[in-house]
């Protein structure tokens, strides 16, 4: 473990610990208390692909979405670098460029060029100038392979393009955080596994805490350095996997036995939380 | 590159297929038309009409004519006149009924109601509200466009993606930038959609209206194009009507092209899909 943790360039990452810390969440439509999140704990170390699996459906988004402060915790708290997002007297953070989404369906504005879309942050930060902007834009596209279609609209450019494109955009914020919310699903799996290198490249070169939400177990194992296998609704840590497979990864990471070997080790724990969400899905139909 | 591309088009297959049917059309309305002095049979419906070469003659005099011109001016006023005020009033209407709650409960209600009617059934009130009877034309071709375009705009800034809201939220974005940078962007497509349709209720209303209200303050010449219609029938002059009927359509052509491009310009994310 920690051989593999010294050729890790998360070392240097100071910033973007998150802790979750014994968080519910219970919605209430119509009286009907659900509970989404069921006292949820996790610590996540800066600079960790934090990996959180679950069925569709288990509440892994509302955690998410509590940290993003797109809504509030019932109770519980989040902190992020030892600084209260949300918790007893604060029930739901503050949206802010320090935890940026990437979406499942994608949320770039098709209304704007690439460039466009990912110098939006800093424009509205107003902190740089716009030629500045636009030029540390211009410069993130060309490392992240998208030079040549600064001047596109989202639409003109496949879907895997505008999933980087939309990184590129979070990163242009300096986030601590990258909050993924199965930005993959949609894609065939032949562009899923282009994306996954991608999104380590990218990685690897601007060090971010990374909680990525995913039902996917070889996209868990083959990007993450800590699988969270989430309990079906309501959603609660049930194991946690380590892999350690050394950082940085490429592709012929799937075909190793130790990749076989943690597959195997997590896939019992998801097939069984799986099987529940599914009886517990036909006893509601 | 893009004059090339408009000649090309020019020259394509669907403009040589526009031009067959038209001149195929023509050909059928000239036969029909003609049918009783040329066989003796009169074509039913057809046979009743003026011949395209008698139109054309008659459209060839009234080319000269001043009041013909007149007679679109009018129309063309009182259509942009009404329609521009209906933008005017109805985007920000719109918009604002999408973003705030409870103007929408306060107002919604009245609106749906008044939708409903009519805008010709609002041509005698409008006569005895507004002084001029300009302003009661110009009234009555606003609410044709009107309630088309507040729809629109309400239902396309209520349908935006909450993503999007979101993301630039996270990234910092005021409620201004927001409203500005976000919800109006996504809005524009709605808006072109609802002003096409508007603009096309607006020629309807506008020549009902004028032949309903008749010549206008300054006598016949400024009755428009729905007046030059009803006195040509008033006067006995079949081939005018149909001059009268074919320019209403070459106006409304013309109105909806000149959108559609305006629409494109506003909107070029749209043009690559």
């Amino acid at each position: 473990m920690s051989a593999v943790m010294d050729e890790k360039p998360v070392q240097q990452v100071t910033k973007g610990a998150i802790k979750i810390d014994d968080v519910v969440k219970i919605y209430d439509p119509d009286g009907a208390a659900v509970m989404a999140v069921d006292h949820c704990s996790i610590d996540i170390p800066a600079g960790e692909i934090c990996m959180i699996v679950g069925p569709s459906g288990c509440g892994k988004t509302t955690l998410l979405n509590a940290i993003a402060g797109f809504h509030g915790i019932t109770s519980g708290s989040i902190h992020l670098d030892g600084e209260l997002l949300c918790g007893p007297g604060k029930p739901q953070a503050v949206p802010g460029s320090d935890r940026i989404v990437v979406f499942q369906n994608g949320a770039l504005f098709p209304w704007k060029t690439n460039l466009e879309n990912i110098a939006f942050g800093p424009m509205m930060a107003g902190k740089m100038s716009k030629a500045e902007i636009y030029d540390k834009a211009r410069g993130m596209m060309a490392d992240a392979g998208l030079s040549g279609t600064e001047n596109n609209y989202p639409g003109e450019v496949s879907s895997g393009l505008r999933r980087r494109v939309e990184i590129v955009r979070a990163l242009m914020n300096d986030p601590k955080v990258l909050l993924f919310d199965e930005p993959y699903r949609a894609l065939d799996s032949l562009t899923k596994s282009v994306m996954h290198e991608a999104l380590l490249e990218i990685y690897y070169r601007n060090k971010v805490t990374i909680f990525f939400i995913t039902h996917d177990l070889e996209e868990a194992i083959f990007l993450g350095h800590r699988l969270i296998i989430m309990s079906s609704r309501p959603c609660k840590p049930k194991k946690i996997v380590e892999v350690d497979i050394p950082h940085p990864r490429d592709y012929s990471a799937l075909t190793s036995t130790r990749f076989r070997e943690i597959m195997q080790e997590a896939k019992g724990v998801v097939n069984e939380e799986a099987q529940k969400a599914f009886d517990a899905g036909e006893k509601e139909g | 590159m893009k004059r090339s591309k408009f000649i090309d088009n020019l020259f394509s297959r669907a403009t040589l297929r526009g031009i067959t049917a038209i001149v195929i059309f023509v050909l059928i309305w000239e036969f029909g038309a003609r049918s009783e002095e040329l066989t003796g049979w009169r074509m039913p419906f057809l046979g009743l009409v003026p011949a395209p070469s008698a139109v054309a003659a008659s459209w060839a005099g009234l080319l000269g004519d001043p009041s013909y011109w007149q007679s679109w001016y009018m129309s063309f006023l009182r259509v942009f006149g009404g329609f521009t005020a209906a933008m005017l009033l109805g985007i920000p209407l719109g918009l604002f009924m999408a973003i705030n709650k409870t103007f929408h409960g306060l107002y919604f209600p009245t609106f749906e109601i008044m939708r409903p009617i009519p805008p010709l059934a609002w041509v005698p009130a409008s006569i005895i509200f507004w002084p001029t009877q300009e302003l009661s034309i110009a009234f009555v071709t606003f609410l044709g466009a009107f309630y088309t375009i507040v729809l629109n705009v309400l239902g396309g800034a209520k349908s935006i993606n909450k993503q999007y809201l979101q993301a630039a939220q996270s990234m910092g974005a005021s409620q201004w930038d927001i409203f500005r940078r976000i919800v109006l962007p996504a809005t524009l497509p709605s808006i072109v959609v609802g002003s096409a349709v508007g603009m096309g209720i607006t020629w309807e209303v506008v020549v009902a209206a004028e032949m309903i209200s008749g010549g206008g303050a300054s006598g016949g010449a400024g009755g428009g194009l729905g007046f030059f219609i009803w006195s040509s029938y008033v006067g006995g002059s079949y081939e005018q009507i149909v001059v009268g009927m074919i320019s209403i359509g070459i106006a409304g052509y013309f109105s909806s092209e000149l959108l559609r491009q305006l629409g494109g310009f506003f909107t070029p994310w749209l043009k690559t899909r």
